[in-house]
């Protein structure tokens, strides 16, 4: 009976209809979506903290308008996405407490700080940069709610790069500290940026049998290869390097080569050794717990009125 | 953990007069009015809607996929429901 279930699913997928919440699907499949909307959904979240560190000391008012429409964005993306999630059966208090546990994972692009007004072009163009080349193809992906949330979401992330490569092409423009500012941001954010594709094809076990249902359709070392070829030609028009002397034009792959990846940097950095992993986890839960009351009085308000018109109604 | 979650609503959105209202997503809010304005900040960012609907989801009642079949193969073997299925000779114009 299982194995019947499984094979229509199967070829639901291979024929590209989309599975939605009620359809029958194999356990494995409900886990894996959950592990990775949700950590999707935090990583959104988590990620307004490095952006948020800039919108006070945005340099003028057109920036900082700007930069608070994107970090608004980035809290409706996950929004999105954790009710994508719940159509799965999970709730959102539990998601919560999976992230506040330190259970679940996020991005670990957000474990680095931004130092500079330059990183926030950097974020745009790189994090977010990375972030659609992920998120493109997740547009297709086979569990409808995901995907509906993913066109949503991408339709959304282009001005979020964008704003990012001017801030960048305007300090390039710039005085010499402007330009060592904006490089150094750069120097900064390359290389966690293409670690956030994951671990190389050879080193990610699930990838298989996620491509066989279509949650991806790309591994992690094609999306990063396409990342470094397009950025590596978008560098020319800021006149500024990417951090790595290996990175060069390959005729005969018909890409760029690129150098060795710190691997040891990424995993410590996911096992919560980054450099901002424990600041992060702390604002989050602080702004949890101290919104306890607003979540009650809302509740409370809500069952007075309730209750109010059930009396004018009788 | 804080006591019990705000209920779950369905988002409808009427993209533009004139048009219906559209599914669009969910989100959590303790009543009606604090549903519409979240949906507003979450759904309507970009001018996306002119009206908004939201649903207590628990209200929702929808049919079984599982029954998907049974439910609408009576309408398969009616391909007279359709202008297409009636031959009709060239000259008859306007219809
Ligand atoms: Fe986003
Ligand atoms: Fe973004």
């Amino acid at each position: 009976m299982e194995k019947d279930f499984e094979k229509i699913f199967q070829d639901k997928i291979d024929q590209e209809i989309k599975i939605e919440p009620k359809d029958w699907m194999p356990e494995k499949y409900r886990q894996t979506l959950i592990r990775q909307i949700s950590q999707h959904a935090h990583s959104e979240i988590v990620g307004m903290l490095p952006e948020g560190n800039w919108i006070t000391r945005a340099p003028n008012l057109r920036r900082k308008a700007i930069l608070l429409a994107k970090v608004q964005d980035e809290a409706g993306h996950g929004l999105y996405l954790y009710s994508a999630a719940e159509t799965l059966g999970i709730s959102r208090d539990e998601m919560y407490d999976q992230l506040h546990s330190g259970k679940a994972k996020y991005s670990s692009i957000f474990n680095y700080p931004t130092l500079s007004w330059a990183d926030i072009g950097a974020i745009g163009w790189l994090v977010d940069g990375a972030a659609i080349m992920n998120q493109v193809p997740l547009c297709r992906t086979s569990f409808g709610p995901y995907a509906r949330a993913m066109v949503r979401i991408c339709k959304e992330e282009s001005f979020h790069q964008r704003q990012g490569f001017e801030i960048l092409l305007t300090l390039g423009k710039g005085t010499e500290a402007q330009k060592r500012m904006a490089q150094d941001a750069i120097d900064r954010w390359w290389w966690p940026s293409i670690m956030m594709f994951g671990p190389t094809d050879d080193e990610s076990p699930n990838t298989l049998q996620s491509m066989k249902w279509k949650i991806k359709r790309f591994t992690n070392d094609e999306l990063r290869q396409k990342f470094i070829d397009v950025c590596a030609e978008q560098i020319k028009v800021l006149g500024l390097v990417i951090p790595d002397k290996d990175l060069k034009w390959n005729g005969s792959t018909g890409h760029y080569d690129f150098g060795k990846i710190n691997w040891d940097e990424f995993w410590q950095v996911v096992q919560g050794n980054g450099p901002c992993n424990k600041q992060r986890l702390e604002t989050r839960k602080k702004a949890w717990e101290e919104g306890a009351w607003v979540r009650e009085a809302a509740t409370a308000y809500a069952e007075k009125r309730k209750q109010k018109q059930a009396v004018t109604a009788a | 953990m804080s006591n019990t979650e705000w209920p779950l609503w369905e988002v409808f959105i009427r993209s533009k007069q004139g048009l219906d209202h559209k599914h669009v997503g969910s989100l959590h809010a303790a009543d009606a009015q604090m549903a519409i304005e979240n949906a507003r900040d979450v759904y309507t960012r970009r001018m996306e809607g002119v009206s908004i609907w939201v649903v207590e989801s628990q209200y929702v009642h929808a049919s079984n996929p599982a029954e998907a079949g049974a439910l609408y193969d009576p309408a398969n073997d009616k391909a007279y429901r359709h202008p297409t299925f009636y031959n009709l000779p060239d000259k008859v114009k306007h219809m």
